[in-house]
């Protein structure tokens, strides 16, 4: 008999007002018994909707019936197929949108926790696990992989499970793309990310640091060294600015440089190489994922206090509900309905050599209100006129996207791109060059991480039938 | 890793090194610029080339001791490694109709204006060389300028070594006297790369400037060297790491990048000390 309880086991946490002043991860995980309980509210429905919800159709009943019978290993086995990185996903998918949204058990209560029992398997299959991934016999045949992201992590994962000789170049000194230098370690701790890295590598991916494709080496060269297929995946590139005033004042930066001091620099550590501005109060615009990680990150590194400012109201909040719902306990203030129009600076008119002129004293804003519906149906926030206030700051945070890099569409002929700068691609990820695939971020711009998962499996299958042709599954 | 094939001290506080990078070292041109870490947990900083040597596989880099990092890299010996070195970064110097140059560099700044010398040098134009150095035993490179240089003037702020000034003096006689360039391109401190912009504007003579804000990943992710233009009188945002470094020295808003320059001066500040006492303490034990 099923476990009828309407709801999930809930996930442990650590305290909010104790996990907002550290580093270490928010969700603690399902211990066994927990997983077991919550595995047996599966109904292992014969449609299974909650695989076609997932983008890289993990066979989720198969591995929930597994951990009933307390075959953990035999669980991770089966997400393994699906699944290249299955401790990453168990973390920072947004199942309530995919599998979840589809599990029938959430008709009439909430969902089965199939991220949270994903992420229990994958947790305990590193703890426990003694054997390495084995690298298979290999066909001889090679593709490269541009950027060690999510995107392109999977797709070498895939390739090398095929036979395929594959190598990974990765622009920074550290693979994984975002999920280093962007995610922050309380949702996803780096050692996490780095045991993924390792299993790739047992399965014979090689991967080079260092290497700027686009700069260091062009995909035209990469053909010329043997390569049979490239596989881009490059990621979302620089980032947006509102183009208000005030935004190269000291204490202004970009989510991704916020970021990347934080979490690829180690600038949260004490003592660190790399500096950030620490303490004070922080204003973060934007309502993503990007933005509560930034925000989440400024009250860890010892701010006083911590705005979230967007233009629109919680309903249109782009960031998972989780998300939000954590950094609301951990004490964010969330201003809605506002929208900066200035970011006001330290000016000493009369001691040009004050240390402190140009630093950030605060941020002025407009309260916006929610006017017509636009094309795509969201209600398009507008000024309400007199309504400007000063909210005293100083560092801001600009969270509001980004756009694709332009160094591999700059110097690989024949590669087209669309309006916004994304590589185009067809339902193989193939692009307007022959054997270029791309997939993820340089592609759609700004999205998760299971969907460039998604794009990398994808043109993995393509690539494998493009080289290996009838042969290929 | 990346090996040290050669180090040399330049001055007190200058030192070059060739590191062994040979997919770099096919690459690079002059104008260009790479980003390293001394070790693991390192900063990333990035340094411009000073030249290469693409059949031994090695690029040339001259860097000042200004922060903990530097102070780190000075320690290491020829043979050791250095963690990551990447690159080449960046727009290479533009070339292509320029047949008169006039080379502007300022202390530290010579070590990147050297390879543009000697590019323009190669490409048969008429290079003109002004280096400018506080003090005598600050001035590097004068023999590998007057190589590539039809004319060279050596400038010191106190006069201790050739013509007593700062390089803007022979430029604004140059200009005054009649003498016109295709282009002045001007590697130094941002308060000399704006005194050349100002020298040079009554004349009308282009000037490009090599912008070095601070930087992390130098491939155009966290927009931390984002620089501000002034176009037909709208500001643009540009990022040096892409864009640049060299930018047009009429439309840069300087006093914005001298400002953003010292962010973290105080930090800075402090790392170095730190390095410098740690160093004390090894040479004590």
């Amino acid at each position: 008999m099923p476990n009828m309880d309407p709801k999930k086991n809930p996930m442990p946490v650590q305290d909010p007002l104790v996990r907002a002043r550290n580093f270490s991860e928010v969700a603690l995980g399902y211990p066994e018994e927990t997983a077991v309980i919550e595995a047996q509210r599966c109904l292992n429905c014969k449609n299974s909707p909650c695989v076609s919800g997932c983008p890289v159709n993990v066979r989720i009943p198969d591995f929930i019936a597994k951990i009933r019978e307390r075959d953990y290993e035999g669980a991770y086995r089966v997400i393994s197929e699906s699944s290249s990185l299955p401790a990453v996903c168990g973390r920072v998918c947004p199942q309530e949108t995919q599998c979840e949204a589809k599990c029938v058990r959430g008709i009439k209560g909430e969902p089965v926790g199939i991220g949270r029992l994903e992420r229990f398997v994958a947790d305990f299959h590193n703890a426990n696990a003694k054997e390495r991934a084995q690298a298979p016999a290999g066909n001889g045949r090679r593709v490269a992989i541009v950027g060690s992201g999510p995107s392109g992590l999977t797709c070498a994962g895939d390739l090398a499970k095929k036979g395929y000789s594959v190598t990974v170049f990765e622009a920074l000194h550290t693979a994984g793309g975002v999920l280093v230098y962007g995610i922050p370690e309380f949702r996803l701790p780096k050692a996490i990310v780095a045991k993924e890295v390792e299993t790739l590598k047992e399965l014979g991916v090689d991967i080079e640091t260092n290497v700027i494709i686009g700069k260091t080496l062009t995909i035209d060269e990469l053909f010329d060294m043997g390569y049979e297929a490239v596989f881009v995946g490059s990621g979302a590139g620089l980032p947006n600015f509102m183009n208000i005033p005030g935004e190269s004042l000291k204490g202004v930066y970009s989510a991704n440089e916020f970021l990347t001091r934080s979490n690829l620099m180690k600038a949260y550590l004490e003592d660190p190489s790399t500096p950030i501005m620490k303490g004070g109060r922080v204003a973060v615009v934007g309502g993503g994922n990007v933005a509560m990680d930034a925000a989440r990150t400024a009250l860890r590194l010892g701010a006083e206090h911590v705005y979230i400012i967007y233009r629109r109201s919680m309903e249109e909040l782009p960031a998972r509900r989780e998300e939000v719902e954590h950094a609301m306990e951990e004490g964010i203030d969330f201003r809605l309905l506002n929208n900066p129009v200035e970011i006001l600076g330290y000016n000493n008119a009369e001691d040009p050599r004050d240390p402190m002129n140009g630093f950030v004293t605060g941020v002025r804003c407009i309260k916006m209100e929610l006017g017509e519906p636009d094309e795509r149906g969201r209600r398009r926030p507008v000024e309400i006129p007199g309504s400007e206030f000063e909210l005293s700051v100083d560092a801001v945070v600009m969270a509001i996207g980004t756009s694709p890099n332009p160094l591999i569409k700059s110097t690989t002929e024949g590669l087209e791109v669309n309006r916004r700068g994304g590589i185009i691609v067809d339902e193989d990820g193939l692009t307007s060059r022959a054997g270029v695939y791309a997939g993820g971020d340089a592609v759609t711009g700004a999205a998760t991480v299971i969907s460039a998962m998604g794009a990398g499996k994808v043109a993995a299958k393509a690539i494998d039938r493009a080289l290996c042709g009838e042969k290929a599954e | 890793m990346y090996r040290i094939l050669r180090k040399k001290v330049l001055n007190p506080t200058v030192t070059q090194m060739e590191i062994e990078a040979p997919l770099v070292a096919r690459k690079a041109k002059p104008g260009q610029f790479i980003i390293l870490r001394v070790s693991e947990d390192g900063e990333r900083i990035p340094l411009t080339v000073a030249g290469t040597d693409p059949e031994e596989g090695s690029v040339k880099i001259i860097f000042q001791v200004v922060g903990a990092t530097t102070e780190l890299l000075n320690h290491k010996n020829e043979g050791e490694y250095i963690q990551d070195f990447a690159g080449p970064l960046g727009v290479p110097t533009h070339t292509e109709g320029i047949s008169k140059v006039c080379i502007v560099g300022g202390g530290v700044g010579c070590a990147i204006a050297m390879p543009v010398a000697q590019e323009f040098k190669r490409l048969g134009a008429e290079v003109t060389s002004i280096i400018g150095f506080r003090s005598r035993d600050l001035l590097i490179l004068e023999d590998e300028f007057a190589a590539c240089s039809d004319r060279l003037f050596v400038m010191t702020d106190d006069g201790s070594y050739g013509r007593h000034g700062n390089v803007t003096v022979p430029l604004k006689e140059m200009l005054e006297a009649g003498e016109r360039f295709d282009m002045i391109i001007t590697i130094g401190p941002l308060v000399m790369m704006k005194f050349v912009t100002l020298t040079a504007k009554p004349y009308g003579v282009p000037v490009t400037v090599s912008m070095n804000p601070i930087m992390i990943d130098g491939t155009g992710m966290c927009g931390g060297c984002r620089i501000s233009l002034v176009r037909g009188g709208e500001r643009i945002t540009k990022f040096a790491c892409v864009d640049g470094p060299d930018f047009d020295g009429y439309e840069i808003d300087f006093d914005e990048a001298m400002s953003r320059g010292r962010m973290y001066a105080d930090f800075e500040r402090r790392a170095r000390e730190k390095a410098c006492n740690l160093f004390k303490k090894e040479a004590e034990l």
